[in-house]
């Protein structure tokens, strides 16, 4: 679309200039560097740096601690991403039947969004209290296992799981809700006059129309598991017990910020660019999927 | 026609005669509703229960079996929790950085997308790509460097350290730009023709048109910068330029000698999520209008 132009020399130019310094200067400047820091070696004073090319690569990948600090990302990632994702697909998915009351339904289903991960950690750290905590004490009950997370690592990482889940899922409501609700009633009563039930009309129809929506969330809940979720970790287990909860960013947070250790916290930064980037792109795919399907 | 027939359809006609007086009761949307409560009480639960402890007195929150009601000790723990942990000083910040950091990341989204859009300059394209390329660098991918530039620029301790360096969006720019170009190209011509340069035109014209979008990035934006952990966590090591979210946990009691004051954590879990919680409650159809609009 052609636009009338405003003609101006220097006026764009000024127009940018706060957007592009804050980039330049927060942004591409020290991502930059943190590619330089990959392949140097600082001294432990931080007064001589050698280049050491991939070294510090090679020294992290047969690092067996980071690989496990890969795999718990995923996992941790993949239990956040399935518990938002499919829980607020159901729930949207009641509350956009044709029954009263979907805008009080759906302020009670939003507003965990607004609490902060880490907020929503020390709620769950009190409730899954090995003590005082109301779920161990009611699962006391049921069995006799002891459902310590400082003790068991799968439990500590439980509760960092459903904390992060609880706080996304409002977000992924919202945006099934607004899909949903764009499904022409039509389609589904069509359905209906052929006969098909309630479950089948949801897994025939309305599942396949909002799988692109369903795709866009995955590839956004793990962006945000990956690396907005440090929060929760930090406040409530500090990436323990022992290592069970040390996800990579954490890892990355432990090498680079208390143990000092520059080269790799570069190179793991490196790494995490690349996944990011990856999952940007699989995010933009989506977008213009979306706009060819119109 | 036979007998029995003649009374079958006789038998027909007065159900269909009297079925309008009946009144069905609607047991699928019943089932709903059930489904839809039971499943809010799961989520709303964890809320519920942090204020319920919020209310208790320290023997109510170890009591077992625990108590699953309110109490009277609401006023007496929030304002302990607020001496404790320098509630005051904890939330201002927040409040300074969430609301600067969404003004921010408007009004420079504003003008740069004006210029991307309006204006016709050497490195438009780079700029475009320049301001996408932030998308993938979160804060934790240049932990270290950005560090360093914050240290070098003396900005550690201080509100334009928690600020400045989170205010470029790409999401915010992306989203004006798709607002300006739904915007019919006689009104820029109609404004040059008046002799409106276009800073005149932005103010005037572009500015009233866009108070919906703003509201709706703003709602967003707030929740983002109030809710920011890292980087806060990373730029602030003082008492006094510390945030809500960052502050709550050192009243996390972790060695078995402190008391168990949980109902003040709670207290103040209640005071840092509130803020955030009820814009999201009253600006309700500016938050969805933000979210779903803002990723596209």
């Amino acid at each position: 679309m052609q636009r009338t132009v405003f003609r101006n020399r220097w006026l764009p130019y000024a127009l940018v200039a706060p957007q592009m310094a804050v980039t330049v200067i927060f942004f591409v400047w020290p991502a930059l560097t943190s590619l330089q820091l990959a392949v140097y070696r600082v001294s432990p004073f931080g007064d001589r740096s050698t280049f050491v090319g991939l070294d510090n690569f090679t020294k992290l990948l047969s690092d067996p601690d980071y690989y496990a600090s890969v795999v718990r990302s995923f996992v941790f990632a993949g239990g956040v991403t399935a518990l938002a994702v499919l829980g607020a697909l159901v729930l949207a998915g009641l509350a956009t039947q044709k029954i009263r009351g979907l805008a009080v339904y759906r302020t009670l289903l939003l507003w965990p969004y607004g609490i902060a991960p880490a907020v929503a950690g020390i709620i769950f750290l009190f409730i899954f209290h090995p003590a005082y905590g109301i779920l161990p004490y009611f699962l006391s009950f049921v069995t006799a296992y002891d459902f310590n997370w400082l003790l068991k690592g799968w439990v500590a990482m439980t509760l960092v799981i459903v904390a992060t889940a609880w706080t996304h899922l409002g977000y992924n409501i919202a945006f099934y809700i607004a899909g949903l609700l764009a499904i022409p009633s039509s389609v589904i009563e069509a359905a209906d006059v052929d006969g098909a039930g309630p479950i089948r009309r949801f897994t025939a129809i309305v599942f396949p129309l909002v799988s692109p929506i369903t795709f866009y969330l995955v590839v956004l809940n793990m962006v945000f598991a990956f690396f907005e979720s440090f929060g929760v970790i930090d406040a409530v287990t500090k990436g323990g017990p022992g290592q069970a909860t040390e996800i990579m960013v954490y890892k990355l947070y432990k090498d680079g910020f208390i143990g000092l250790n520059l080269g790799s916290s570069g190179a793991q930064s490196v790494i995490l660019m690349a996944l990011v980037i990856g999952l940007t792109v699989l995010q933009f795919r989506f977008a213009e999927k979306k706009v060819t399907y119109r | 026609m036979s007998a029995v027939d003649t009374t079958r359809l006789e038998r027909v006609q007065a159900r269909v005669l009297v079925a309008p007086r009946r009144r069905r009761i609607p047991w699928g949307s019943l089932l709903l509703h059930a489904l839809l409560i039971a499943c809010i009480a799961v989520v709303v639960f964890p809320l519920y229960f942090a204020f319920v402890v919020s209310t208790q007195d320290l023997q109510q929150v170890v009591q077992r079996p625990p108590r699953l009601l309110p109490s009277w000790h609401l006023l007496e723990n929030y304002a302990q929790a607020w001496r404790k942990a320098n509630m005051g000083v904890m939330l201002f910040n927040s409040a300074v950085m969430a609301v600067t950091v969404a003004v921010g990341k408007i009004v420079i989204s504003m003008l740069s997308a004006f210029a991307i859009v309006y204006f016709n300059f050497r490195g438009r394209m780079l700029c475009f790509w320049m301001i996408f390329v932030t998308l993938m660098l979160p804060v934790p991918v240049r932990l270290m460097s950005t560090y360093e530039v914050i240290g070098t620029l003396g900005w550690l301790n201080s509100y334009q350290g928690l600020t400045v360096p989170l205010m470029a969006s790409a999401t915010a720019t992306f989203l004006f730009r798709q607002f300006y170009l739904t915007i019919p190209n006689e009104m820029a011509e109609a404004a040059q023709l008046d002799g409106a340069g276009p800073m005149r035109f932005l103010w005037r014209f572009m500015l009233p048109l866009s108070w919906a979008n703003i509201a709706a990035l703003f709602v967003v934006l707030f929740i983002f910068g109030w809710n920011q952990y890292l980087w806060p966590l990373m730029i602030t090591n003082s008492e006094a330029m510390r945030t809500v979210v960052i502050g709550l946990e050192q009243l996390i009691p972790r060695s078995g000698t402190e008391l168990p004051t949980w109902n003040l954590i709670m207290a103040g879990a209640m005071m840092a999520l509130l803020p955030p919680v009820a814009i999201i409650i009253f600006m309700q159809r500016w938050f969805v209008k933000g979210l779903v609009e803002a990723e596209k």
